[in-house]
């Protein structure tokens, strides 16, 4: 068969429409030493876009620790796998669809949980739980309320469908959104150690097969989208987006997970982002194969597609898998049953060379190492964020009592309860949650127990703007306190890195900052990064959004009985704080709300006091002292001590700030490492002497008891008139009763 | 008892209802895909889970209720054998018609998640008797259409013959329409047939039973239903 005659020519406008760099285009010209088709010229585009090749931030990605006795697999695959013992491992990913949740909320979102999802059962496993991180722009911007309503309907609209259970998240709301959204969906899902499948491609020779849906013409350039800043024009991007369908991603998930049971399946790739193009390239190019594609066979929605529309359509529900050979009957009836499309599509071979064929020509024939792991990489130059002054509380005006400041806070935007957003989740289905939303961390059983998984996805943006490496450290450590705070052993982390353009080199500095304080996080704290995502040019006209490395983090909870709560349980019991406090309102969410100042630099994170205080407080738990557990993070003290009131329906009276500190610092500063625990009065003694004995800071600060909150010197606060305040925010912001 | 599930395509609560027969009831169910044509034999119990049949496209439950296995399942009922279906179940049961009435859009037109009051109307059923009448118990709803709707004769009629199963109160156990969780008319939460051997609920008795996860209240249907099929 001959290569197809070169139509269209391939000018400088259509590389440049194709999101390529002139040198890029140069090398690849190089590469195959001819004039590429148009074809291969989407083929590469599509590979070589900052979404699907990592080409500007593969160089520091590569500085994360990925290792340690329970990873199974860190990143590169699909999802990453961790052991949790008796032969089963946790497999988990974050991952981003925020260029098109923007432009199409509900779709957009929908799509990222699908893709998300199918990233977590390609490997083998069942989704057993899913998660979100949520931004959004200023609550006063016109299209806010659209977007949230949107995107939350999207994720619920897909997850509930599917029936994994949405567990947890996060939703912030900040300016710096208002052209760019970010939606992080993270998926979490349980197999056997022993029956992991992987993407890369095995033996010469065997049939390369198609399964899911059909093939149209949806999607075609998501990628590159993603690859590039918003203009004016983003709405313009609609037919971009791809469209879900969670009903077909269902029965793809119980059609795949019977066929790897019947061992038929050898390497298995799901088709995302580039569609048929990356999930083929990247079997072959990971088995060190190559792959011989007949478009002929492909199953297509509509008539007449071309090979360029296929080999870039992102059409939702599709894998590509490579099937044991003589197994393709079997293969086939299982799919059939479920009423899935099933189509040998092509074959692997020896000569590491991705063959396109189409009605007997040859569409594209190039090298599939360099199209895939062999892509290029920047080492893009960028500049440190320069360093905030520390902001003290003498710099500070306030006019608001602190029980003032607590009720303005608690009912702001950023910490109002989000429970109009989760309750349109399914938390429940499969019926192993056994925290929901609104804790510190999900608490999700193992199978029939004993043991649970604990997850959380956190980041504080408004850290990481102030100063990256900071930021990045904390986001990883706020995980890792909220999965002690349930009682868990923090296992691994998965990480979805969102930030501005990477071509200008301050966004290059905070993601550089971020990764390198993400690095010393995980490795300080033992908590690996088995997977992860970026996303890049998320800026509209110029503005970049704040620098949000979101960070999911999965724990271990041996036995459920163990499992902790925030809530205070009993009255009469003393209320602990383990951890240093100084009284630090730099870019905190008091400056932020009460002063409307974002100014200073953020708390620094003892990674070594994290750890310490963090064992201490996890000991405390499976000693069965502690009877309720909170971190201590946005919002401060007094917010953390308020949010134990009102899940437990129950006040608390406090002793005033310590001699020397000021007020507001005291009860709203966000210093870090530190947790709020109550334990039985009589023991409170014990508990600060052992932690004394291991050099921790721990104090008794109140009692629990009564139905409101006793400050010295200041008014009392009605828990339930609190709880209501903080309840009704978001409802009556979105409308509803 | 001989329990068994029905799965359709886009069913995901069946491990749920599996796990609740085999922990209250100590019955394991079989799995019966909807393109059989009959039940096992000695079937006494036929549900239909929870979940998204055919994706919720056209309309709730509308494509599942043509299956091939409901001719089995309608005439497992006109035997006067139990039936169970639980939101999803429910909706094909009224497709069905094995239930009068439909199921809707919720009033505040979003899917919701979250736990509710059900006051049990009557516990003199296969499905109640380890209820006490008027009972108030606390089960999950997670549905976007349960609000269930019929024309006023129909809701004359079961009012009238006592077969409205459950209802959305409030912790007083007091019924206000505009406190549920979906707008449905007296507050109805789950209907009997004629015969009571059919019931349709929205909520999810199969996601309360275990204390390690949370509130039990849904164990005591699942008891109900042990005990009727035992003394049968």
């Amino acid at each position: 068969m001959n290569l197809i005659p070169n139509t269209p020519r391939i000018t400088p406008e259509l590389v440049a429409e194709h999101g390529l760099k002139p040198e890029e285009y140069a090398h690849f010209l190089k590469l195959i030493g001819r004039e590429p088709s148009i074809t291969e010229l989407g083929i590469v585009s599509a590979m070589w876009n900052e979404h699907c090749s990592y080409k500007s931030s593969k160089v520091w990605l590569r500085t994360l620790p990925t290792k340690g006795p329970q990873v199974i697999q860190g990143p590169g695959e699909n999802a990453g796998v961790v052991d949790i013992g008796d032969g089963l491992a946790v497999v988990f990913k974050m991952e981003s669809h925020n260029h098109p949740s923007f432009i199409e909320p509900y779709q957009g979102a929908a799509t990222g949980v699908g893709g998300i999802l199918r990233d977590v059962f390609t490997m083998g496993a069942r989704p057993v739980a899913a998660l979100n991180s949520l931004r959004f722009g200023d609550c006063h911007h016109p299209r806010t309320r659209r977007l949230l309503a949107g995107v939350v309907a999207g994720i619920g609209g897909y997850g509930n469908s599917f029936g994994v259970p949405t567990v947890g998240g996060s939703v912030g709301f900040h300016k710096r959104y208002n052209g760019n959204i970010l939606v992080n969906a993270m998926a979490v899902g349980l197999a056997k150690t022993d029956e992991i499948f992987y993407a890369a491609a095995t033996g010469v020779g065997r049939s390369i097969v198609y399964l899911g849906s059909k093939t149209g013409r949806d999607g075609i350039h998501g990628a590159t989208m993603a690859s590039a800043e918003f203009g004016a024009d983003a709405e313009e991007k609609r037919p971009t987006v791809q469209v879900g369908d969670p009903f077909a991603e269902k029965l793809l998930l119980e059609a795949c997970l019977e066929i790897m049971q019947a061992g038929c399946v050898i390497a298995i790739q799901d088709m995302g982002a580039a569609g048929l193009t990356c999930s083929a390239v990247e079997m072959g190019a990971k088995g060190d194969l190559g792959v011989d594609l007949d478009l002929d066979a492909v199953p297509c929605r509509e008539a007449g597609m071309t090979p360029y529309e296929m080999m870039l359509s992102e059409s939702q529900e599709r894998m590509l898998m490579v099937i044991a050979p003589g197994k393709e009957a079997e293969a086939e009836a299982i799919f059939r049953k479920w009423g899935l499309d099933f189509a040998i599509v092509g074959k692997t071979t020896d000569t590491q060379r991705f063959v396109v064929r189409f009605k007997g020509m040859v569409e594209a024939d190039l090298p599939i190492k360099e199209l895939g792991d062999e892509a290029p990489e920047y080492c893009r130059p960028y500049v440190e964020t320069p360093r905030r002054p520390v902001i003290g509380p003498v710099d500070i005006r306030v006019t608001l009592s602190v029980a003032d400041a607590l009720e303005r806070l608690i009912a702001s935007p950023e910490l109002c309860s989000k429970r109009w957003v989760w309750e349109q989740y399914d938390y429940l289905i499969q019926g192993n949650t056994v925290q929901r939303p609104g804790g510190d961390a999900a608490v999700v059983r193992v199978d029939d127990g004993p043991k649970a998984l604990a997850l959380t996805t956190d980041v504080t943006p408004r850290y990481c703007e102030a100063d990256p490496f900071e930021g990045g450290k904390q986001a990883v450590a706020e995980a890792w306190r909220n999965l002690t705070a349930v009682g868990a052993t923090p296992l691994a982390v998965t990480d979805n890195l969102n930030f501005g353009n990477p071509e200008k080199p301050e966004i290059m500095g905070q993601f550089v900052g971020c990764v390198k304080g993400i690095g010393a996080a995980c490795e300080a704290l033992d908590f690996p990064v088995v997977s992860g995502n970026v996303s890049l040019y998320n800026e509209t006209n110029g503005e970049a959004i704040l620098p949000t490395p979101t960070i999911g983090g999965v724990g271990l909870i041996a036995d459920l009985d163990k499992a902790m709560t925030l809530d205070f349980k009993a009255s009469g019991e003393a209320l602990l704080l383990i951890g240093k406090t100084t009284g630090w309102l730099g870019a905190s969410a008091f400056l932020a709300t009460i002063c409307d100042r974002e100014e200073g630099a953020p708390p620094p994170v003892d990674l070594i006091a994290e750890m310490r205080n963090g064992d201490f407080v996890r000991h405390l738990i499976h000693d069965g002292i502690a009877t309720a557990v909170h971190d201590v993070s946005d919002g401060g003290l007094l917010v953390a001590i308020a949010e134990m009131a009102m899940a437990g329906q129950m006040g608390a009276a406090l002793d005033g700030a310590p001699e020397g500190l000021d007020p507001y610092a005291y009860w709203f500063g966000e210093d870090q490492a530190r947790y709020l625990v109550t334990v039985p009065g009589g023991q409170a003694q014990e508990v600060l002497r052992k932690a004394g004995a291991s050099g921790i800071v721990a104090a008794k600060i109140g009692k629990t008891g009564g139905e409101r909150l006793i400050l010295p010197d200041d008014r009392p606060i009605v828990v339930e008139a609190l709880r209501d305040r903080h309840e009704t925010w978001l409802p009556i912001y979105m409308g509803a009763s | 008892m001989k329990p068994a599930v029905i799965l359709f395509p886009g069913s995901n609560r069946e491990h749920d209802v599996a796990r609740a027969l085999k922990l209250v009831a100590g019955a394991t169910p079989s799995v019966v895909w909807h393109a059989e044509q009959e039940l096992p034999k000695g079937t006494d119990l036929v549900v239909l889970p929870g979940g998204f049949s055919y994706g919720d496209y056209l309309r709730c439950g509308a494509i599942a209720a043509r299956a091939n296995i409901m001719d089995a399942v309608r005439a497992h009922a006109q035997r006067g054998g139990l039936v169970l279906g639980i939101c999803n179940g429910f909706q094909i049961l009224c497709e069905a018609g094995l239930l009068p009435g439909v199921l809707v859009r919720n009033a505040r037109l979003r899917f919701v998640c979250r736990e509710v009051v059900l006051r049990v109307e009557r516990a003199d059923t296969a499905f109640t008797k380890a209820y006490r009448k008027n009972d108030l118990i606390r089960i999950p709803v997670a549905h976007g259409e349960g609000n269930y709707t019929a024309d006023e004769s129909t809701i004359k009629q079961l009012e009238k013959e006592g077969r409205v199963a459950f209802r959305y109160a409030r912790h007083d156990g007091r019924i206000d329409e505009t406190d549920g969780p979906n707008g449905s008319i007296n507050g109805i939460a789950g209907i009997y047939s004629e015969k009571f051997n059919v019931l349709g609920m929205m909520p999810h008795p199969e996601n309360y039973i275990e204390p390690e996860i949370g509130p039990t209240d849904g164990r005591a249907l699942f008891e109900s239903l042990a005990g009727a099929l035992k003394a049968a």
